[in-house]
């Protein structure tokens, strides 16, 4: 009996970690673009939900392959974000909080009816590219779905990671965001940067899209609970750190189905599925009780 | 204009407003009154968030959360939870528990208004955003208070008036439909009321002084920590009264009637009212109420193309107009329909003095 829950318990924690690598992913996207632009784009999980989608049609409708589809859907989930950045945000930006979070709203509102008129309210099945079967590591089961999101998400980690530590232009990236004024100075076409952390952001919800697909079905709200949990993970992590936003991903999935798995004994017997929703609102609101900086930010200083 | 005069003006235009409000259903058939009783229950909502976000400054994504509580808290004490196990009897007439309900929504507006005071701007409406979206999930866990996914129905309670026949009200006998129109409208006016008289004293000027400037304010001796928990707390309370009312006109409550999207479009009518006075909150109430139709070509349908209209009828169509059009507005107008009145009153004030010079 303690065997098999150990196991158990293992198994739901790869689980977590699995979801938590989605969460992540959704949550450097917003991390991305808050450090950049300071704005908190409420739009993101329909940004992705319509990524996913797109890649849908291209495999389902027009009979492409799963790899080229989903590269396609990145591709178009980039050039979206500059455009959207450099058509609706950069002229509110600068502006009241109050305009950008409504332009925001507006396109969380467009995308999702978008979404609904052109595909329907009827859910959709998104094949998974790493198959359905499943792998047995002593006596621990583990999809391959499971397996394939941690991958997928420690090969983004390591390539964001790569861009903005390596490269000239991940180094002109950060310095936009974080002193566009100086950037300016020194050359770094700031507006261009800041629009293409917006594509990037775009993309990589693009992939917690695709991630999140197979293992519940295409719909037109399939990511607002996600974003909600990358929001959780965001504010966790602190919202202008990316390494704050994997680490908070991850500990949102695992606090999750630790939940879920600890709800089989009595002591946690009140928790079911639907409170998965207010405990991710309950993370948000303690950490900006408690730390309001996050795991790995650094508090705000305000000059008068 | 001297101060007395512009007041005496200001009264003017309210009386004004209140003939026009008593002799509108006279106008409009049966049905559009229930339409407008919308309206009526959507200012109640605007005016409590325009103390909190007009006022002070914070901004809400989660109001229908606390119109939610109100909704919830008018049904259980008509209906009762019994039935699901909770234990709340029930049977208390439905204007009693207008009140309760905005109280009950005051309480949690206190209660949330505290973790929100080390909130500011952007996270704010993150956290409410959070609220707005955890909310129904919530109400279906706790099925003995709330009747889960099902809800409370009340249509036939005897507690509900008008549910079945005419009411009649000093001699007039109305129907159900003008009675919910006659009766959010009033609870309308007298919430404008009731904020004009708080907004205008000690505490309106404290409100204004946090959104101005924190740090001014608590050096003059405003206490931050009370006047932003008190703006949240009358701001749900306002949304409570307005979220029981809802529910008397949907006539039952579950999940799906305080959905996030209502938590939007109250964020949307106060920014499209622009933040102002009476006027501009109703020309918002107006919007979100009558848009999601609008959209979906009911009215406007004979002046816009077939094909359009058509496209626009599919499911989603409506809301991609919606989105469109609120992000135009935010180019278009940053200072909502309110701000165009404002500059326009000025700049005839304006001419106004230099030809008295």
């Amino acid at each position: 009996v303690v065997v098999a829950s150990v196991t158990d318990f293992v198994q739901q924690a790869v689980s977590g970690i699995a979801s938590g690598g989605i969460y992540a992913a959704l949550a450097l996207a917003l991390v991305i673009i808050h450090r950049s632009t300071g704005v908190i784009n409420f739009a993101q999980g329909e940004m992705a939900t319509l990524s996913a989608y797109i890649a849908w049609t291209l495999t389902f409708n027009h009979g492409w392959e799963y790899w080229p589809a989903a590269a396609t859907a990145l591709a178009l989930s980039f050039v979206g974000g500059i455009a959207l950045h450099r058509t609706i945000i950069r002229p509110v930006e600068r502006g009241s909080v109050l305009r950008v979070v409504v332009v925001t709203i507006g396109l969380l509102v467009a995308i999702n009816g978008f979404v609904l008129w052109q595909w329907g309210g009827e859910p959709k099945f998104l094949e998974s590219p790493f198959g359905n079967g499943t792998i047995e590591v002593g006596g621990i089961i583990v999809t391959d779905q499971e397996v394939g999101t941690i991958c997928t998400t420690i090969g983004i980690v390591l390539l964001l990671w790569l861009l903005f530590r390596f490269t000239k232009l991940g180094l002109a990236m950060r310095a936009a965001a974080v002193n566009p004024d100086e950037a300016r100075l020194v050359g770094v076409r700031v507006t261009w940067m800041l629009a293409l952390g917006w594509g990037l952001a775009a993309a990589l919800g693009a992939v917690a899209g695709l991630l999140t697909a197979p293992t519940v079905l295409l719909e037109p709200t399939m990511m607002q609970p996600v974003l909600i949990y990358a929001f959780a993970a965001a504010v966790l992590g602190g919202i202008d750190s990316p390494v704050g936003a994997v680490v908070g991903g991850l500990l949102v999935g695992l606090i999750l189905s630790m939940l879920s798995y600890l709800s089989q004994y009595s002591a946690f017997s009140w928790f079911n599925e639907e409170l998965k929703l207010p405990a991710a609102l309950l993370v948000i609101l303690v950490v900006l009780l408690v730390r309001p900086s996050g795991l790995f930010g650094k508090p705000e200083v305000k000059r008068v | 204009m001297t101060p007395r005069t512009k007041q005496i003006v200001g009264f003017v235009a309210f009386a004004a407003f209140v003939v026009v409000v008593a002799v509108f259903p006279a106008f409009v058939s049966d049905f559009r009154a229930r339409e407008w009783a919308y309206v009526g229950i959507y200012v109640i909502a605007l005016l409590g968030l325009n103390v909190l976000t007009g006022y002070t400054g914070q901004i809400s994504l989660g109001h229908g959360a606390f119109m939610a509580i109100g909704g919830y808290t008018t049904a259980i004490l008509m209906a009762g939870n019994e039935q699901f196990g909770g234990p709340i009897g029930g049977g208390m007439k439905d204007l009693w528990t207008l009140p309760i309900a905005g109280l009950v929504a005051f309480l949690a507006g206190l209660a949330f208004g505290l973790p929100a005071l080390r909130l500011s701007g952007l996270y704010l409406a993150l956290a409410t955003f959070a609220v707005a979206v955890a909310l129904p999930s919530t109400a279906r866990r706790f099925e003995e208070w709330t009747g889960g996914g099902n809800g409370i129905h009340l249509s036939n309670l005897p507690e509900l008036t008008g549910s079945i026949e005419n009411v009649d009200v000093l001699g007039w006998s109305l129907t159900p439909n003008r009675w919910l129109y006659y009766l959010s409208w009033s609870i309308a006016l007298v919430a404008y009321v009731v904020a004009w008289l708080i907004l205008r004293g000690r505490t309106g000027r404290a409100f204004r002084a946090v959104r101005d400037s924190e740090t001014a304010a608590v050096s003059s001796g405003v206490s931050l920590a009370r006047y932003k928990t008190l703006a949240f707390g009358i701001s749900a309370a306002y949304a409570g009264v307005a979220g029981g009312l809802f529910v008397l006109a949907t006539t039952s409550v579950s999940p799906d009637v305080f959905p996030v999207t209502l938590s939007i479009f109250l964020l949307v009518g106060i920014v499209i009212g622009g933040l102002g006075g009476l006027s501009g909150l109703v020309f918002g109430a107006i919007v979100i109420a009558f848009l999601p139709l609008w959209a979906q070509g009911e009215d406007l349908g004979s002046l816009l193309p077939d094909r359009i209209v058509e496209e626009s009828r599919k499911p989603g169509g409506s809301a991609i107009i919606f989105g469109v059009v609120l992000i135009l507005l935010m180019f278009v107008l940053p200072n909502g329909v309110a701000g165009i009145f404002r500059r326009v009153g000025q700049a005839i004030g304006r001419r106004r003095f230099s030809r008295s010079e």
